[in-house]
């Protein structure tokens, strides 16, 4: 058999091993925790979301896929918000020592604290904005929790250039713009991909807290409307459907980040 | 007025004091080479001539004026060849011809790419990136990026040290001949004494350091074109490498390696090293220097 065939194979069927497991000992938790609903009932109440899953019944009542629409797309905004702020920030903090020693504390500060205490923050922050207040102080947690990787990895990436790419550029005379546009970014490339990826997590992360609390249509509101519907299988269905997105995303971004690991 | 000239040139870096009142003078259209073992302050002396470092003290100095910084009118070949790896072969030289000559025609700059990648014989390769040539075929686009802006002196560190023996003679042949066509002034660093016999000028040897110095230059007047097997007949040829050999040792040193390695005489000297083997000369260049440095 052919070698790579036989590495997929092998890695297909271990994961299958572990999702089995998974399934079983959660249907032995559901014999004898009585609010848990077993994989059959979980599948059950998730079933009209997952044939139709661009159906839309009412505002929470609607397709899966459609769902997880609505959250990408304000994972998106948040997300990209995140990376036009946090590259150059990291650009600023790889190239000066001082904006480093400046800056480095209060960074260090804000980035441990968590989503669900930024979010009331932002709504305050737009309040005037009156409807859209909701959304942008989502966005705003989306991007001040999601940046700190691209931050620190850019802000790596930048003092890691080889002296010999800066010496070519200096050799040359390039203007401070061409060295930064032919030189440093793409030398930096690698690690802000590395940043990027670390972040596009973290962003997939907040937004279930951020919908939550704002009541903002997507997987995360779905999933506690049904709490309070007390419909425990679709509290399953939510975290499986984060967790195959998230996972997802990941994937795609650590694609990307291959190819720009091989060029450098 | 010598066309780059080193005037009680030191520098430190940190308290580790590398190289210590180094005078030099270089003409203009000359092949110098200095020549000095590994972590002697070769690139250090480079960097300073391409004015990459500043002298703690003294000066260097380019056709009377004082260098304050880099510039593309001296073209560096660094060590370890330093292609930008997102940029193809053709793309790494386009970014210093794009830079240096902004006011031609695209058309102009493309032509001189072209020509400088097939002065190097890498046409085949043009739209390959760094990492997908060999270490000899990188060397050559850092020679060929390096030569497309003219620079009115090339300085060359250590360019084919990382290279195989076979390689490194192609290579050697092919900067003979680029600097035969173009006579430039060129500065070649090289911890090879034989690569400095086959295609210098002149041999400045630097000394053990810490604080190295220069040492006494020796004018190569070996007839050129220069061929590598027919030099190692040659007792001019011989009586230099043996000269230079001792001059980067010291004498004592030469001494020394000579009798540890390979004859049982004690009180040979580095010249007549070569007797016993007269009916098996070393098959490449390097040979010979491998056994100094091991003994040394
Ligand atoms: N940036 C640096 N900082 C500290 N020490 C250095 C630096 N660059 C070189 N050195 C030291 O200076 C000496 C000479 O280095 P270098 O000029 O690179 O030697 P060579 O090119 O002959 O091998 C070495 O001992 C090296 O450790
Ligand atoms: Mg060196």
């Amino acid at each position: 058999m052919n070698p790579k065939l036989r590495t997929i194979l092998g890695t297909v069927g271990y994961a299958l091993v572990g999702f089995t497991a998974f399934l079983l000992f959660w249907m032995f938790l559901s014999t004898i925790a009585a609010t848990l609903p077993s994989p059959t009932a979980t599948w059950e109440v998730a079933k009209p979301y997952v044939l139709e899953p661009f159906a839309k019944r009412g505002e929470q009542d609607q397709g899966i896929l459609r769902l997880a629409g609505y959250s990408l797309s304000l994972v998106a905004q948040g997300y990209f918000l995140a990376l036009a702020i946090g590259t150059p920030i990291g650009f600023c903090l790889g190239l000066s020592r001082t904006f480093t020693r400046i800056f480095d504390p209060i960074i260090q500060v804000l980035r441990p604290v968590s989503p669900l205490a930024w979010l009331p923050l932002g709504i305050a922050l737009f309040y005037n904005a009156g409807k859209e207040a909701l959304e942008y102080g989502a966005l705003f947690t989306i991007a001040i929790c999601a940046m700190w990787p691209t931050v620190l990895n850019t802000a790596v990436g930048v003092r890691a250039i080889p002296q010999d790419f800066l010496n070519v550029g200096r050799v040359l005379k390039l203007s401070r713009t061409k060295m930064l546009f032919k030189i440093m970014v793409p030398a930096t490339l690698p690690y802000m991909f590395t940043g990027f990826r670390l972040s596009l997590g973290i962003a997939w992360l907040v937004i279930v807290a951020a919908e939550m609390l704002t009541g903002k249509t997507g997987v995360g509101a779905f999933l506690w409307n049904e709490y309070n519907n007390s419909n425990y299988g679709n509290i399953i269905f939510s975290i499986l459907t984060i967790g195959i997105i998230g996972f997802v995303l990941d994937r795609l971004m650590s694609l990307v980040e291959s190819r720009f690991k091989s060029v450098a | 007025m010598s066309f780059l000239e080193l005037r009680n040139v030191c520098k430190s870096h940190g308290s580790h004091c590398v190289l210590r009142d180094v005078n030099l003078s270089i003409e203009k259209g000359e092949f110098v080479a200095i020549v000095g073992y590994s972590g002697q302050g070769k690139t250090t002396l480079m960097s300073l001539m391409a004015g990459l470092l500043r002298p703690d003290s003294g000066e260097v100095l380019l056709e009377g004026r004082r260098i304050t910084g880099p510039g593309p009118d001296r073209g560096i070949v660094f060590q370890n060849y330093s292609l930008l790896p997102w940029l193809t072969v053709a793309e790494n030289i386009a970014l210093a011809v794009d830079q240096v000559f902004p006011s031609w025609t695209t058309q102009q700059r493309s032509d001189q790419v072209d020509r400088h990648i097939a002065m190097v014989k890498l046409t085949h390769a043009r739209d390959r990136l760094p990492r997908q040539l060999s270490g000899g075929m990188r060397q050559r686009v850092s020679v060929a990026r390096t030569l497309a802006i003219d620079p009115s002196i090339l300085l060359l560190d250590e360019p084919l040290s990382a290279l195989d023996a076979l390689t490194r003679g192609t290579l050697q042949d092919e900067i003979a001949q680029i600097w035969a066509e173009n006579q430039k002034t060129v500065v070649l660093i090289t911890n090879d004494v034989d690569e400095g016999l086959l295609l210098a000028d002149r041999i400045i040897p630097l000394t053990l350091g810490p604080g190295a110095q220069l040492g006494a230059p020796i004018t190569v007047d070996l007839p050129r074109p220069r061929d590598r097997k027919a030099l190692n007949h040659e007792p001019e040829f011989k009586r230099l490498r043996a000269h230079v050999t001792q001059q980067l040792l010291g004498h004592s040193l030469a001494r020394r390696s000579a009798v540890s390695r390979k004859l049982i005489l004690p009180e040979i000297l580095p010249e007549d090293l070569e007797l016993p083997r007269v009916s098996r000369p070393p098959r490449r260049p390097n040979e010979e220097k491998r056994e100094i440095i091991v003994s040394g």
